[in-house]
C-alpha cells in the first residue's frame, strides 16, 4: 500500500472517489512499489491473468455455438470447426489455451517453491493459489469432457469412478455425480454448467490472490523484506507493466505456434472419435498437465489409498509454509535446498512421463519410487533441512550489496564456483 | 552432494531410456512428402480432386463422411471444384427428403447444401453388411488416429502376406500397420482400380497419397487459412515483441538496475 493518500485533481473525480474509491484503487495499482530485482520468473502472474481472460472470452464464444447434449455435442464441435466463422481459431485457442494456462501455472508454482514465496507473511496468497490450481484442474477436466469424444467419455468415467473408493457412500456419490448409472447426458449437462461456473470462481479468487499479494508486496529473488517505497522498489507502472508485456508477448509467440501449427499435438487422437460407451480405448490417458497425479494414483495398488495419495499430493502443498522450517526464503542462499529443489523438479517430470505410459513393469516401479520421493521431499527433507542446512549470509537490502560492498549475487556465485 | 545429484540424474535418465527401448516395438510408418506440412503448407489441389475420386469410387461404398456437405468441395482451401462441377457432383446423388405435403418421404437429386450421402442408414446396418465391423466415419479420421496421415497412408499399403504361424479368422486380413495387425477391411486399393481424369497413373501408392490428402482436408477444411493466418500473426508478434523490448530497455535505463 502506498503511504500517501491519493487526491483526484478534478472536482468530479473527488466527488466520485469519495463515494467509490476506484481512482484510489487505480492509483494504488499504478504506484504499487515492486522490488526492482524481479526476474522473468515473476512475469507469469501477469501471463496467467492473460490466460484466464483468454479462456473466458473464447469460452463464452464457444458456448454460443456448442450444444451440451450427448447426441449433439460432438457434432456441434465439428460445426464450430467447419461452419462457424473462425470457429476453428476460437476452439484451438481455447483448447491449447488450457495447456498454456497449466504450463504457466506450473512455472508460477515452481518459481514460488524456488524463491520461498509461500513463506510468512505470504501463506494466504499461497493457499488461495493452491485453491485456484485445484479449481483449474476441475475446470480443465470438465472442459475435456465437453467435446464428447472417446477420451472425454472414458476420462470422465475413470475420474468420477475414483469417488467410488470412498467406503460405504462411494457408489452413491458416483451415481449422484453422474445423475444416473453411467456417464451420460445428465453428466454432460452438469459438467458444462460447472465448466462455465468455475472460471468465474477462479476470477474472484484471483482478485483475492492479488489483494493478498498487495498487503506484504512481492517477494523477490533475494527473498528479503524490502522497504516500500524505497531505493529497492520501482512503481508498478511503467516498469513492471512493460516488462510483463514483453514476457507476455514472448509467451504468446509460443502459444501461437501451438494454435496455428500443432493445434492437436497436446490432445489425444481418440478424442476425435465420438464417445461410445461400448468401446473402451486401449489406453485411457488424461491431459498432460494431470499426468504426475495420475502416476501417483496408479502407483498405489489399493484404490482408496491411491485416491488418498493423489489428493494428498496436491493438498500437501497447502501445508508447505509450515513444512518448510527454514527462515531463509530464497534458494539462492540455501545451497542444499537448491539441490533438493531440482531433484523435485526432475521427480515431477518423471512422474508425468510414467503417467503417460502403461502402468506395468518398469514404469510402475519408477512411478512408485518417484511417488515415494515426492512425499519424502515435503514430509521429511523440507522440515529437517530447515534445521540442518548451513545457509549463505543474506544481504540486508537489494541495493546494499552493491553500495555497501556486501557480497552480491554475482560475487557469491563466483566464489561458489571457485570453491569447486 | 554434487555427485549424488549427478548420479540421481544419470540413473533416472537410464531408467527412462531403457523404458523407451522397451516401448519402442512399434513399426515404423511409411513417410511421404505432404504438401500441407510446414509454415505455409497448402493442399495439392490436384491430389485433393483425385482423392475425392478415390473416396467416391472406392471408400464411399462403406465409409460415410457425415460432417461434409457437397458445397465444401467448391470452397476455398479445398478441392476447389468449379461451381458447375460441384452442382453436378451433388446432383449425381439421390437424397431422401421430406416429408412432403402428403406426408411421404421422397427422393430427389442432391443439392449443394446436402451432407454427403451415407452408404448405410445406421451403424447397425453398416455392421451387418461388414461382418460385424463398423467402417468408421471418415470426416475427422485423419485426426482420430495416432500417427495421423502417415498412419492412414501406411495402412492402405500395409496389406502383406500373413506371417507364418499366424492364423486369421475368415473375413479378417493381415495389415502390418493396424493395431494388433488384424483388420476386417480387405485391401481397398489395387493398381488401376480408378482411372484418373488428369492422366496420373493410379498406383496404390499414388491413390494412398491422394485419398489421405483428401481425408486431411476433410478433417481440417481450414488448414490453409490457419497456416496463412499463423504466419502473419507470428511475424506481427515478433515485430511487436522487439519494439516492446526496446521500450522496456529505455524505460528501465532510468533505474540503475539490470532488466
Amino acid at each position: 500500500m502506498s503511504d500517501h493518500e491519493y487526491v483526484p485533481s478534478s472536482k468530479f473525480g473527488k466527488w466520485f472517489n469519495d463515494r467509490l474509491p476506484l481512482l484510489s484503487l487505480a492509483s494504488h495499482l499504478t504506484d504499487y512499489p515492486t522490488p526492482k530485482n524481479l526476474n522473468y520468473w515473476w512475469t507469469f502472474g501477469g501471463i496467467l491473468t492473460f490466460c484466464l481472460i483468454t479462456q473466458i472470452v473464447t469460452g463464452l464464444t464457444l458456448a454460443m455455438h456448442y450444444i451440451a447434449h450427448a447426441d449433439m455435442a460432438f457434432e456441434s464441435v465439428e460445426h464450430i470447426m467447419r461452419d462457424v466463422n473462425y470457429g476453428w481459431l476460437i476452439r484451438y485457442i481455447h483448447a491449447n489455451g488450457a495447456s498454456m494456462f497449466f504450463l504457466a501455472v506450473y512455472i508460477h508454482i515452481f518459481r514460488s517453491l524456488f524463491y520461498g514465496s509461500y513463506k510468512s507473511p505470504r501463506e494466504i496468497i499461497w493457499i488461495i493459489g493452491i485453491i485456484i490450481y485445484l479449481l483449474m484442474m476441475a475446470a480443465a477436466f470438465m472442459g475435456y469432457v465437453l467435446p464428447w469424444g472417446q477420451m472425454s467419455f472414458w476420462g470422465a468415467t475413470v475420474i468420477t469412478n475414483l469417488f467410488s473408493a470412498i467406503p460405504l457412500v462411494g457408489e452413491g456419490i458416483v451415481n449422484w455425480l453422474w445423475g444416473g448409472y453411467s456417464v451420460d447426458n445428465p453428466t454432460l449437462t452438469r459438467f458444462f454448467t460447472l465448466h462455465y461456473l468455475i472460471p468465474f470462481l477462479i476470477l474472484g479468487l484471483v482478485v483475492l490472490h492479488i489483494w493478498a499479494l498487495h498487503i506484504p508486496g512481492n517477494n523477490n529473488p533475494i527473498g528479503i523484506d524490502v522497504k516500500k517505497p524505497s531505493k529497492d522498489t520501482v512503481p508498478f507502472h511503467p516498469y513492471i507493466v512493460i516488462k510483463d508485456a514483453f514476457a507476455l508477448l514472448m509467451f504468446t509467440i509460443v502459444f501461437a505456434f501451438f494454435v496455428f501449427y500443432s493445434p492437436n499435438i497436446l490432445g489425444h487422437a481418440d478424442n476425435y472419435i465420438e464417445a461410445n460407451p461400448l468401446v473402451t480405448p486401449a489406453h485411457i490417458v488424461p491431459e498432460w498437465y494431470l499426468l504426475p497425479f495420475y502416476a501417483i494414483l496408479r502407483s498405489v495398488p489399493d484404490k482408496l489409498l491411491g485416491v488418498v495419495a493423489m489428493l494428498s499430493a496436491i493438498l500437501i502443498l497447502a501445508a508447505l509454509p509450515w513444512l518448510d522450517t527454514s527462515k531463509i526464503r530464497s534458494a539462492v542462499f540455501r545451497p542444499l535446498y537448491k539441490q533438493f529443489y531440482w531433484i523435485l523438479v526432475a521427480d515431477v517430470l518423471i512422474l508425468g512421463y510414467v503417467g503417460a505410459m502403461p502402468a506395468e513393469g518398469l514404469y510402475l516401479l519408477i512411478a512408485r519410487v518417484a511417488t515415494a520421493y515426492y512425499f519424502v521431499h515435503f514430509l521429511f527433507i523440507l522440515p529437517i533441512l530447515g534445521f540442518k542446512e548451513k545457509t549463505i549470509p543474506v544481504p540486508l537490502s537489494i541495493t546494499e550489496p552493491v553500495l555497501g560492498g556486501m557480497p552480491n549475487l554475482a560475487t557469491v556465485k563466483q566464489k561458489e564456483s571457485l570453491k569447486k | 552432494m554434487k555427485n549424488f545429484i549427478k548420479s540421481f540424474f544419470i540413473v533416472t535418465f537410464l531408467l527412462c531410456t531403457s523404458a523407451q527401448v522397451i516401448a519402442a516395438e512399434k513399426v515404423e510408418l511409411l513417410k511421404t512428402d505432404w504438401s500441407f506440412k510446414g509454415l505455409l503448407g497448402k493442399f495439392d489441389r490436384g491430389s485433393l480432386q483425385r482423392g475425392y475420386q478415390v473416396y467416391t469410387e472406392v471408400c464411399s461404398s462403406c465409409h460415410s463422411m457425415k460432417y461434409l456437405s457437397y458445397r465444401n468441395l467448391g470452397e476455398k482451401g479445398g478441392p476447389e471444384f468449379s461451381e458447375a462441377e460441384v452442382k453436378a457432383i451433388a446432383a449425381s446423388f439421390e437424397v431422401t427428403d421430406g416429408p412432403n405435403a402428403d406426408g411421404e418421404m421422397f427422393e430427389r437429386p442432391g443439392k449443394l447444401s446436402d451432407k454427403f450421402v451415407k452408404p448405410y442408414d445406421n451403424v447397425k446396418a453398416a455392421q451387418a453388411a461388414n461382418g460385424g465391423a463398423y467402417p468408421p466415419d471418415m470426416s475427422v479420421l485423419a485426426k482420430a488416429r495416432s500417427g495421423g496421415v502417415d498412419y492412414i497412408y501406411s495402412l492402405l499399403q500395409g496389406y502383406e502376406g500373413i506371417p507364418s504361424g499366424m492364423i486369421l479368422d475368415e473375413g479378417v486380413h493381415y495389415n502390418k500397420y493396424m493395431y494388433g495387425n488384424k483388420i476386417k477391411m480387405a485391401s481397398p486399393l489395387s493398381d488401376g482400380i480408378v482411372e484418373y481424369g488428369d492422366g496420373t497413373e493410379a498406383t496404390v501408392e499414388q491413390m494412398s497419397k491422394d485419398i489421405t490428402t483428401f481425408l486431411m482436408w476433410a478433417a481440417e477444411p481450414h488448414l490453409e487459412s490457419r497456416h496463412q493466418m499463423g504466419f502473419k500473426a507470428i511475424i506481427y508478434l515478433i515485430i511487436l515483441t522487439i519494439l516492446v523490448y526496446f521500450s522496456m530497455k529505455k524505460i528501465w535505463s532510468r533505474v540503475e538496475s539490470e532488466v
